[in-house]
């Protein structure tokens, strides 16, 4: 998997690209990963406000749909028009064509929350870690 | 992200009971499956991706596991009267090798379990039921049997594959003598499998022509990569739950707790074929025979969403008027036909082919029309 270094990340698994006062943002390779065949997305519309820690979008997988969360607060200036058409770009290319929204940053103290490559590589670590915590005893087969 | 409204992930707290395992739980971790929890069993949702695995069964063929359904067997002079009292269909009717879909029915006439009747002998019958259900089935039909009939819960006595996909005759075959050629559906035979002493049956629950594999759990893995090796020159995949789901619900198979409960009847259901009045009384006739005369009050449909989104498990449908008429019990966006497609409940007044009416999407109104089911005829 692939977090790449100059991107920052959140717990709930999106990234972040800043440049200068907008942040670019999309969700992670392990995301994509998790949610498997992307197959619809809605984003939110230009001007609209998002909140830190709040849904601004969804995607859906055959199976589910899953909430994204805004990294930071601040206005959308951007979105990425091509993904409901081919929303499984976000499967192809999450840090490329897979973006999903820009936002100019209300308040750059918002930054300080997020998590460098190595900090979201660990973090993705233990949380693989947690979800597959019987994986050792394969031994062990119950049949009734 | 990744907080899914998926009710086979949901289960993270409180800390859940622990999950059981089928024998082949190591072959799906050696094949790098993503397992989920399922009717209380942690099974492969899929191994490569949905859409591949979905694609795979329709133009070639794939194996699933599917252990965690339950087995009931119901043998002794009383079994045929036993069978007929509880359910829906005419078990009757069906011969020694013959294997018939019908419905567990409580005193309401609603649906205790969709389940598959397979006659081994005259007085002798396997019932294989759903993964969720079996403790209440077994209790159930064992609390109705007399001292006639003796019911048993057979479900560790058996794995379960099913090779679906036009090509599984021509993997199989290789692997058995049983001629599968002059075999029909809903038929089944014993028969060895590479040795290994099977029940192989015409079923299946795709869409898809294909056949389901009973064996000893002893040598369950091994027929799992036997039929693996023997398809892998023909693009048989090992194929996930998450398929398994969208393939049943592409040729609009109910699936239980979704379009089946305890509350709703075989006729609300379109079940209607399975319910066999002329058969004589059994639970919850008198209920479906007065249902039948004055028509049911709602209906399952399918839809197809004419506006972006897709409609999920309990999003509420309205009629033009925005009035609710109903919920969705199943959606996804079809792999097959590229479409954004649903089953659910509708008052009757609204079910009509071609009726618009809109689903609401996480407080948006997307407008569907209901169209005529399955969604995929193969």
């Amino acid at each position: 998997m692939e977090f790449p270094e100059e991107l920052r990340y959140s717990k709930e698994h999106e990234w972040v690209l800043i440049e200068g006062r907008i942040a670019i943002v999309g969700i992670t390779d392990y995301a994509q990963k998790e949610l498997g065949d992307i197959v619809y997305v809605e984003l939110p519309e230009i001007g609209e406000k998002v909140v830190k820690d709040d849904p601004f979008a969804a995607v859906e997988s055959v199976k589910a749909v899953s909430d994204v969360y805004a990294p930071v607060s601040g206005a959308v200036v951007e979105v990425n028009d091509a993904l409901p058409e081919t929303p499984e770009t976000i499967n192809e290319d999450p840090y490329g064509d897979g973006w999903m929204i820009k936002v100019e940053i209300s308040d750059m103290d918002d930054l300080k929350d997020l998590m460098t490559a190595e900090e979201y590589a660990e973090y993705v670590d233990k949380e693989k870690e947690d979800e597959g915590e019987e994986e050792d005893d394969d031994d062990e087969k119950e049949e009734d | 992200m990744i907080a899914e409204s998926n009710p086979a992930r949901a289960s993270t707290s409180p800390p859940a009971p622990r999950l059981r395992r089928t024998p082949l739980y190591g072959a799906h971790r050696r094949l790098g499956a993503k397992m989920v929890g399922f009717a209380g069993w942690d099974m492969p949702v899929q191994y490569r991706g949905v859409i591949e695995e979905h694609l795979a069964v329709r133009s070639r063929a794939g194996l699933f596991d599917v252990s965690h359904m339950g087995e009931v067997e119901v043998s002794g002079p009383g079994a045929l009267d036993l069978c007929q009292e509880l359910t829906a269909n005419d078990v009757s009717r069906t011969e020694v090798g013959q294997a018939q879909y019908n419905v567990l029915l409580n005193e309401h006439g609603g649906i205790v379990d969709d389940i598959v009747v397979y006659r081994l002998a005259e007085t002798y019958f396997l019932i294989c039921v759903n993964a969720a259900n079996t403790d209440k089935d077994f209790r159930w039909i064992r609390g109705r049997a007399g001292k006639e009939a003796e019911v048993r819960d057979t479900s560790s006595r058996y794995v379960q594959l099913a090779l679906q996909g036009p090509l599984a005759e021509k993997i199989l075959q290789p692997l058995t003598p049983l001629k599968l050629e002059t075999m029909k559906p809903f038929r089944f035979s014993r028969a060895e499998v590479s040795s290994i002493s099977c029940l192989i049956s015409r079923t299946g629950y795709t869409g898809e022509d294909g056949f389901e594999l009973y064996c000893d759990p002893a040598e369950g893995e091994r027929l799992w990569n036997l039929l693996l090796d023997a398809g892998s020159a023909f693009g048989l995949l090992p194929i996930g739950l998450g398929a398994r789901d969208t393939l049943r619900l592409e040729r609009a198979l109910p699936l239980y707790g979704h379009e089946l409960d305890d509350d709703t009847t075989p006729l609300e259901a379109g079940l209607e074929w399975v319910t066999k009045f002329s058969k004589g009384a059994f639970l919850g006739r008198e209920v479906l025979v007065r249902q039948k005369r004055e028509g049911v009050k709602r209906k399952l449909v399918g839809l197809e969403l004419i506006e972006p989104g897709i409609a999920r498990g309990e999003y509420p449908i309205f009629s033009r008027q925005s009035l609710p008429i109903g919920r969705v019990t199943s959606g996804t966006k079809s792999p097959t036909l590229g479409r954004s497609i649903a089953l659910g409940y509708v008052s009757v007044e609204e079910a009509a082919e071609g009726n618009l009416v809109a689903v609401e999407i996480r407080g948006r109104k997307a407008a569907a029309k209901i169209v005529s089911l399955p969604f995929y005829h193969r």
